[in-house]
């Protein structure tokens, strides 16, 4: 088995109910309940005035969680390679463009023609920190975040860099609601690393799996996990927050899963 | 950023299908014909007056009953792209000899099958606004709907994922298929990049005012923006074996980089692009002087144009002979960095350097030597850019064994 090591020194969080992962470690180790409440979007502040403008959903989910993950590593974002995992772009300006194209005046604007592209987030992240690093930008549907994971520890692993794995989805508005239920805008940011540095919080070691999927006891929590393709991945953080080494399975592709062997620091 | 040098990857087998022609007999006869496959945009309803690079054939289609649920434009594009060339018979083969689970997918794509959903935004439920039942997302508009079809066509269980950033997003497949290889988690894989045409992209073009309405023309000294164009290219890649053919292909080098500058401007110097063509030299251990050709990404737009040609005078000087093959097949957005590669690998093996197609004046601002006439001549090194959107930015360097 091919085992892929990396240790996290930097952990960012937004989504319902969970406002940054500083505050949400008790709500996933079971300290506190889980309450979930719309998700609150904040500001990009880091953006250029015309930029901020511009920005849609995706981008202040990313700009979020990727720069509380980054400060919590003590690093520069310009620094780092980057992986963004979607299972699509932003999905109200989706919803208006396709609204427009049925419509009789189809002349989009440049702006939400922008804002379209599955690499939004990407674009928008290294106007705003700098980064002329590479970007990965994937979409694997429901196995989103274990694709965007493992980009990530491939890029750790081979060619031996640091980097930030930034996994996120925005809600559907209807009528694609109905046809792709993703309630609300949820991301996590993880900052990879080869070395188990100072300031690692935890390594992980990942391989392919056939085992099923880790799931939350809490119904609010599984629900979550479940409608939500980036939360896919908060059994890794539940485990961290319970401050245990432990071992989870994630769930990836209908063939094949991660199992993660997590060694705190 | 630290890499390590490249192991270089074998492309075992490819294929490209596009408006200038199913599969790699096709595709060479047009490049030495010098035949370009953009016509007067006649495509659904679109009332925009422009030139597109359409695949003839692609509505007619069929998808196995097994994977009705994946049929849109999108899908059936990568299917006959599949069948080409027996590109098909050798992933099935590769998977016989490998196993399922140790050769990955990962495709780019810019738009998928958003075409299903355009067009199912026009049958919705007048009342309730739904849209129409027969209407899937998942198989069709979501970003990862081609490789999941490639995947389950194959019967592949290992890794797979859809690379989507714009233009860029099938030459960076090259690398994330690297990594995974490199890593050791599989021993092959199927990478390539399927773009079809939809609203969303001739509108969205058209609103940036990027859209020539002629066949576009890099380089020229009037260009005036690009022609969208459609296709499906694939490589099967895997490790280099002792014993190549001397006209075997190979994938010696990767850069990616991003220009931290504009959504939809390329940075003014091409710093982005500079960094990226360096990095490919770097891990393929070439100096600019040992590449014979270059795969432009060139989609005639004024300052894509100019500022790529900036970039590559910086890292090659001008006398490199390069050249842009969308006057012939239209940018075909995600899947651009596929065609690239494909082109290249043909080129590589057949000692073609294609000429730019509807360049009547070259723009003398632009000092490259920019292949107006085929030249048939033997070639050993070529590389390739493609740059998207977002300021994304990759370059692939390949080689012919010997």
């Amino acid at each position: 088995m091919h085992t892929l090591t990396a240790s996290i020194e930097g952990i960012g969080l937004l989504g319902p109910g969970l406002t940054d992962w500083l505050s949400s470690q008790a709500i996933l180790s079971g300290q506190r309940p889980y309450q979930p409440h719309k998700t609150v979007l904040p500001a990009p502040a880091l953006l250029p005035a015309a930029e901020r403008r511009r920005s849609c959903a995706i981008v202040k989910l990313t700009l979020a969680t990727g720069l509380e993950a980054i400060a919590a590593a003590g690093l520069d974002a310009a620094s780092l390679p980057s992986v963004f995992s979607a299972s699509g772009g932003d999905g109200e300006n989706c919803h208006i463009i396709c609204e427009m194209l049925a419509s009789d005046d189809r002349q989009i604007s440049p702006t939400r023609f922008h804002n379209s592209v599955h690499n939004v987030a990407a674009g928008y992240w290294s106007i705003a920190t700098g980064a002329m690093t590479t970007s990965s930008v994937l979409s694997a549907f429901d196995a989103s975040f274990g694709a965007g994971l493992l980009e990530a520890l491939t890029q750790v692993v081979v060619d031996n860099t640091r980097t930030v794995l930034l996994a996120c989805d925005t809600a559907y508005p209807e009528p694609l609601y109905s046809a792709r239920p993703i309630p609300d805008a949820f991301g996590i940011a993880l900052v990879l690393a080869p070395q188990r540095g100072a300031q690692a919080l935890a390594q992980i070691s990942v391989n392919l799996t056939d085992a099923i999927a880790d799931r939350f006891d809490d119904a609010a929590l599984e629900n979550l996990r479940i409608a939500i393709p980036a939360a896919r991945g908060l059994p890794l953080l539940r485990a961290i927050a319970m401050r245990q080494d432990k071992h989870v399975v994630l769930d990836y592709l209908d063939s094949t899963r991660l199992a993660v062997a997590i060694a705190l620091c | 950023m630290a890499y390590f040098s490249l192991n270089p990857l074998w492309l075992s087998y490819f294929t490209a299908t596009s408006s200038i022609g199913r599969g790699l007999d096709q595709t060479l006869a047009a490049l030495r014909q010098r035949r370009a496959g953009l016509a007067p945009c006649a495509f659904d309803t679109v009332d925009l007056a422009t030139f597109i690079g359409e695949v003839a054939g692609v509505d007619a289609v069929q998808l196995p009953a097994h994977l009705a649920d994946f049929d849109c434009r999108n899908n059936r594009l990568a299917l006959l792209g599949l069948a080409q060339d027996g590109f098909a018979e050798a992933v099935r083969a590769a998977g016989a000899r490998y196993g399922a689970q140790r050769i990955g997918v990962f495709l780019g794509t810019s738009t998928s099958g958003i075409l299903q959903t355009e067009l199912a935004y026009r049958r919705r439920d007048p009342v309730t606004g739904a849209l129409p039942a027969d209407f899937i997302y998942r198989t069709t508009h979501n970003t990862f709907s081609v490789a999941d079809f490639t995947r389950r066509y194959f019967g592949l269980t290992g890794p797979a994922v859809v690379v989507s950033s714009a233009c860029s997003s099938s030459a960076k497949v090259f690398g994330s298929a690297r990594r995974m290889m490199a890593a050791g988690l599989i021993d092959a894989a199927v990478v390539g990049g399927v773009d079809s045409l939809c609203l969303t992209t001739l509108y969205g073009f058209s609103s940036l005012g990027l859209i020539s309405e002629q066949a576009c023309r890099p380089f020229d000294a009037q260009r005036n923006g690009i022609s969208i164009g459609e296709a499906a290219a694939f490589a099967l890649l895997e490790r280099t074996p002792e014993h190549l053919d001397a006209d075997a292909v190979l994938l010696l080098g990767i850069g990616e980089s991003s220009d931290a500058h504009h959504m939809s401007s390329p940075h003014p110097d091409g710093r982005g692009a500079r960094m990226a063509m360096q990095e490919a030299l770097k891990m393929a251990g070439l100096r600019a002087s040992e590449i014979d050709y270059i795969h432009l990404h060139g989609t005639a737009t004024q300052s894509n144009d100019a500022v790529e040609a900036k970039a590559v005078q910086y890292v090659f000087g001008s006398g490199t002979p390069c050249s842009s093959t969308k006057g012939a097949t239209g940018h075909t957005l995600g899947a651009a960095g596929g065609v690239g590669a494909v082109i290249c690998a043909l080129g590589l093996q057949h000692g073609l350097l294609p000429a730019g197609l509807n360049t009547r004046q070259l723009d003398p601002t632009l000092d490259l030597d920019y292949v107006l006439d085929n030249r048939e001549q033997p070639v050993a090194r070529m590389l390739s850019n493609s740059f998207g959107f977002g300021g994304t930015n990759c370059s692939l360097v390949f080689a012919r064994a010997n």
